[in-house]
């Protein structure tokens, strides 16, 4: 077996066994890049040089035994809208064109404290608005599995790169099913943890109350080690959760005996690809055989969660988005006549399209005598969704659900049609509006051979119960990556 | 379509949000914002009466920090991503006539 | 002008809090500094970055609340402001609109037409912005975020007042009461407080108020008269004139006596305000409230009370004493430590208030110890120094806090009370003004007087008089 085809915790005990070393490590992840990126454009920068210092620098403190955690030497990708010192970090948006943080985001920094080597920065939809990877300014990510789909998004490129062997892992963010659908359409597992488990804090901000990192990874196990490396208190983030159960990997157990799994009827009617159900429905089979009771139930509420998101989410990100202004750091337009004009001219030319729609819809819904109508409709919405889950979380360990009322469509599909695309986030929206746990894993492919992922959400704090239950279901089914990813490999020999 | 948006509200939300739309895009983001109204305009057919509206998931409150000053001169790195600045601060244009 | 019309005035009234960090990171508040040098990635709005509520800005809005008889708001939130302006890093404001932490309350202003409450609306935190600076050569401006950030609270009253003179009067009032909760020195030259003025006129009679304008930059209590004195003007001209007032923000020039229209059509005044997603709640629980309210300093009405009372003062001393909290603290550190109210009064009335007009200085800026004040009083009646000297080394002590005892000593400003060398020196003076000595034989009181002056000249003012006089008589007696 290669290098590249470890997961992150098989790889981090082979560095810490001596049996291979952070530097080779990084030097196959780095080779692999070179051959896949042309094809699969994961990354909006890549770190060469960086990457193999700091290879050499943490494979001397695992040989001094400084660093002893699962992930010392292993290389990570990280989506490109958390801030890494001194590392370029655009959002895939034209607007940071040349931005260079002078801080770390706490999760980042989380993950060098416990070894990690940066690869680089992966591309993403502009400001995570987008469920492709096509909105980014640098040029759409493609799905490893097949050249002419979208790996999903927002952090399509942290799925892709994980997907195409181009790291061993890495973190994305999720304000609307951003890690749990992109990872569904490549084929990766992917968590999106309890809102406040992992700080914000420089993680340039969408949504800010459904904005959570996560880890993107091969399977299970790997996710549990990655989120217990990341999930702490931050008193930099005030709405950041103390918590004193993040020793998710505790929970890597193959049981789910006794285990309720409700099935939402709701989730599982029209819309939804017939394959992509069956494929689900099948997985669900194999937690009922380990003595998981599988029920059906109503959720409610559905239909509302995606209106609800929009305005929500539109709203916090024409706030949040309005720091960019060409004064501080970015992209400031060539031309302009004072100082209104500027910001203008600036955001104009520095953003894209849906990032455009979604400010202007945020700052509409935000305006004089339409705040009441729809913003606080929505938060009264949201209040009603979290009922709705309170009352499912009574009768159930967790919720079964698709990530994807499909798999991955084709590249350039989905952008003519917004609402067609925002239609595409039904069964993984509900889950930020709530703050509850999400993880999606891979459970079978439609007869194009596209992915199809299986998501499981938990009530807040619950995170254990999905890894459990993701943990034993993957012990039936080993992880795949594209064949692609080999061919890659095999290009280089 | 049932909301219709105006070239007024699309001037008007233009200058809130800082963007200056060409002619084409002012029409696609009238189309494009009143489809989304409508399509948002589902929430009200679910009663809210009487719900609170929910900002936050969780019941935090009372995050505080001290009053003890940590962050010292941290200028150099502040300016650092500046697109135009002089003499330790950031160039705009003109703010006053 | 036939119509009489009267002057509605409400005034918004940022303070700015005396907190050591700002409201929402650990930067230093402190005034000055090299532009953006107090700055980190919160308060000039980098990417990524998260506010964190700095406690003391709750409990500092809190006691200004409760001391302004305010109803408490014990759930309270933060809201976020939009609009676009460089001196406003994130393009938003960090401020309270939806629940603020306090309302409905009330102060008790005095001014020639009695006594009359002036309404509080409400009062909110919120974050200041920056600084900037129009550069003089090229055409642009400078931004400066040492300020972004820094504690403010909004006092926002009813439109209560009716005249100049009661819009200063309340001033007066809230800056008294907040100096004396140390929440905020409230110094309006340069910024600390700063108001705002609302006003409408309505005929006499009329139900209900004209359109408003708000007045800003108004940067002294002149300034807001004149600025009151002149809108008012300007409002019952149009009015007059059959024309209406429009509702606007108008800024004061103060050199020139004339207001101007801020408005832009790029001011759209519409914040779309909505709870900062970044911030959680603040909970005041019953306790806090009732901690931080009995922990409030005694305010000015029951210190002058108590000064009377306690201390025997006139009502003049008391009030003067109490005019500023800095000067009522210099008085009672001085008094426990030498015990002489009455004493430490008549220093700080009559020669301190003196050295304050000379040096037109205010009563803010009075740096000296108490300790030493309290020596100084111990000197002259212990008679070490007598009294003329003694106004001497207050100056000093005044100007540059000098120990009045070590000062003496080196000066050798000590009273002569050597009976010795003081007679031979009358000896010498009556020896040297025979026609004095003469003058006193044939019953001129004030030759007595004349030579007792000169010894004192002699003396360099260090003899103590009453003994110089007594000798003087003895010596002529023997003459």
């Amino acid at each position: 077996m290669s290098i590249l085809e470890l997961t992150a915790v098989e790889l981090g005990k082979k560095i810490k066994a001596g049996e291979v070393t952070a530097v080779e490590a990084a030097k196959a992840a780095l080779a692999q890049i070179r051959a896949a990126e042309d094809q699969v454009n994961a990354f909006v920068t890549i770190d060469e040089e960086g990457a193999l210092k700091r290879a050499e620098e943490v494979q001397k403190q695992i040989e001094a035994g400084t660093l002893r955690g699962p992930l010392a030497g292993v290389p990570v990708a990280i989506k490109d809208n958390m801030c890494t010192k001194g590392m370029l970090t655009t959002c895939s948006s034209k607007i940071l064109y040349n931005f260079v943080p002078t801080y770390t985001a706490e999760a980042v920094l989380n993950l060098e404290k416990a070894g990690a080597v940066i690869l680089g920065k992966t591309n993403m939809d502009e400001f995570a608005m987008g469920s492709t990877t096509e909105t980014s300014a640098y040029g759409e990510t493609r799905n490893p599995w097949n050249l002419d789909h979208v790996p999903g998004g927002s952090s399509g490129g942290s799925c892709a790169a994980v997907a195409a062997n181009e790291c061993f892992y890495a973190l994305g963010s999720d304000t609307g099913g951003s890690i749990r659908q992109p990872s569904s359409f490549c084929g990766v597992t992917g968590i999106k943890p309890t809102y406040g488990t992992v700080s914000r804090y420089g993680l340039i901000a969408y949504g800010s109350s459904l904005d959570q990192i996560g880890p993107v990874a091969k399977d299970v196990t790997d996710c549990a080690a990655i989120l217990e490396a990341i999930a702490s208190y931050d008193p930099k983030d005030s709405t950041s959760i103390r918590r004193d159960d993040t020793d998710f990997t505790s929970a890597l157990v193959d049981d789910v005996k006794g285990l309720r799994i409700g099935i939402p009827r709701d989730y599982f009617g029209d819309g939804l690809n017939p394959e992509v159900k069956a494929s689900i429905l099948t997985a669900v089979e194999v937690l009922k055989s380990k003595g998981a009771i599988v029920e059906e139930f109503d959720l409610s509420l559905v239909e509302y969660a995606i209106p609800a998101y929009y305005v929500i989410a539109s709203a916090e990100a024409s706030s949040n988005l309005s720091r960019f202004d060409g004064v501080k750091y970015g992209y400031r337009a060539e031309h302009y006549d004072g100082l209104h004009s500027m910001y203008k001219r600036s955001r104009s030319e520095g953003f894209g399209p849906e990032v455009k729609r979604r400010i202007m819809l945020g700052s509409f819904v935000l305006s004089s005598g339409y705040y009441d109508a729809y913003y606080l409709k929505a938060l009264r919405t949201k209040a009603l969704i979290k009922q709705a889950f309170d009352k499912a979380f009574a009768s159930y360990d967790l919720i079964v659900a698709p990530a994807s009322p499909t798999t991955a469509p084709r590249l350039g599909e989905s952008l003519c049609d917004p609402i067609q695309m925002y239609l595409g986030d039904i069964y993984t929206i509900s889950v930020n509006l709530a703050g509850l746990p999400g993880l999606t894993v891979p459970c079978g492919t439609d007869a194009k051979g596209l992915p199809i992922g299986m998501q499981l959400i938990g009530d807040c704090f619950q995170e254990k119960k999905l890894i459990r239950a993701g943990f034993s279901f993957e012990q039936s089914r080993k992880y795949q990556g594209p064949p692609l990813a080999k061919q890659w490999e095999a290009s280089l020999k | 379509m049932a909301n219709i948006i105006s070239d007024e509200t699309i001037e008007y939300v233009g200058i809130l949000a800082k963007l200056e739309l060409s002619k084409e895009e002012k029409e696609a983001a009238k189309k494009d914002m009143g489809r989304m109204l409508d399509y948002i305009d589902k929430l009200n057919e679910l009663d809210t009466s009487g719900v609170e509206p929910m900002s936050h998931v969780f019941p935090v409150h009372n995050v505080f920090r001290e009053d003890v000053v940590v962050n010292g001169d941290d200028r150099e790195n502040m300016l650092a991503n500046a697109p135009e600045q002089k003499d330790g601060a950031f160039v705009v244009p003109k703010t006053v006539e | 002008m036939s119509k009489q019309y009267e002057t509605v005035i409400g005034l918004e009234v940022h303070v700015e809090l005396a907190t050591k960090t700002k409201i929402f990171c650990s930067c230093s508040t402190q005034f000055g500094g090299a532009p953006n040098t107090h700055t980190c990635p919160v308060c000039t709005g980098m990417p990524g970055s998260l506010p964190v509520l700095n406690k003391q800005v709750v409990e500092y809005a809190l006691a200004v609340g409760l001391a302004t008889n305010c109803q408490i708001n014990q759930h309270c939130k933060f809201d976020r402001k939009n609009y676009f302006y460089p001196d406003n890093p994130q393009n938003y404001q960090i401020s309270q609109l939806y629940l603020p932490i306090c309302h409905d309350g009330y102060v008790e202003i005095e001014t020639e037409n009695g006594k009359k409450k002036v309404g509080i609306h409400e009062i909110h935190m919120e974050e200041d912005a920056g600084k900037l600076v129009h550069d003089e050569w090229e055409d642009c401006s400078l931004v400066d975020y040492n300020r972004s950030g820094v504690p403010l609270i909004e006092i926002v009253s009813e439109p209560d007042m009716r005249s100049a003179d009661e819009v200063i009067a309340y001033l007066e009032k809230l800056r008294m009461t907040i100096q004396y909760l140390g929440a905020s020195d409230c110094k309006l030259q340069e910024g600390s407080m700063r108001a705002d003025v609302n006003l409408s006129v309505r005929e006499v009679g009329a139900e209900t108020f004209g359109t408003r304008t708000e007045m800003k930059n108004l940067n002294s209590f002149k300034a807001i008269a004149r600025a009151i004195e002149g809108e008012r003007e300007r409002q019952i001209d149009l009015l007059e004139s059959g024309e209406k007032v429009i509702q606007e923000t108008r800024r004061w020039d103060d050199n020139k006596g004339v207001s101007k229209a801020m408005r832009s059509k790029e001011d759209a005044q519409d914040y779309r305000y909505f709870p900062d997603p970044d911030l959680v709640p603040v909970e005041i629980s019953d306790e806090w409230m009732e901690r931080v309210r009995a922990a409030q300093p005694e305010m000015r009405e029951e210190k002058m009370a108590r000064y009377q009372q306690e201390f025997g003062l006139p009502l003049y001393d008391s009030q003067i004493l109490t005019g500023s909290k800095h000067l009522a603290d210099i008085f009672e550190e001085t008094v426990a430590i030498c015990g002489k109210p009455k004493e430490v009064s008549n220093w700080l009335m009559v020669e301190g208030m003196r050295l304050l007009k000379d040096q037109d200085m205010d009563t803010d800026d009075m740096s000296f110890s108490p300790e030493n004040l309290a020596k100084l009083i111990g000197l002259v009646e212990k008679n070490v120094i007598n009294r003329t000297v003694a106004k001497t080394v207050f100056e000093e002590i005044f100007k540059s806090d000098v120990d009045p005892e070590q000062y003496v000593e080196e000066k050798g400003l000590k009273v002569v009370n050597d009976a010795g060398a003081l007679r031979s020196t009358i000896e010498e003076i009556i020896a040297a003004n025979p026609q004095s000595v003469q003058d006193f034989k044939n019953g001129k009181e004030k030759a007595a007087g004349f030579l007792v002056g000169q010894t004192m000249r002699a003396m360099k003012g260090k003899a103590d008089p009453g003994m110089v006089n007594q000798l003087v008589r003895e010596l002529l007696m023997q003459a």
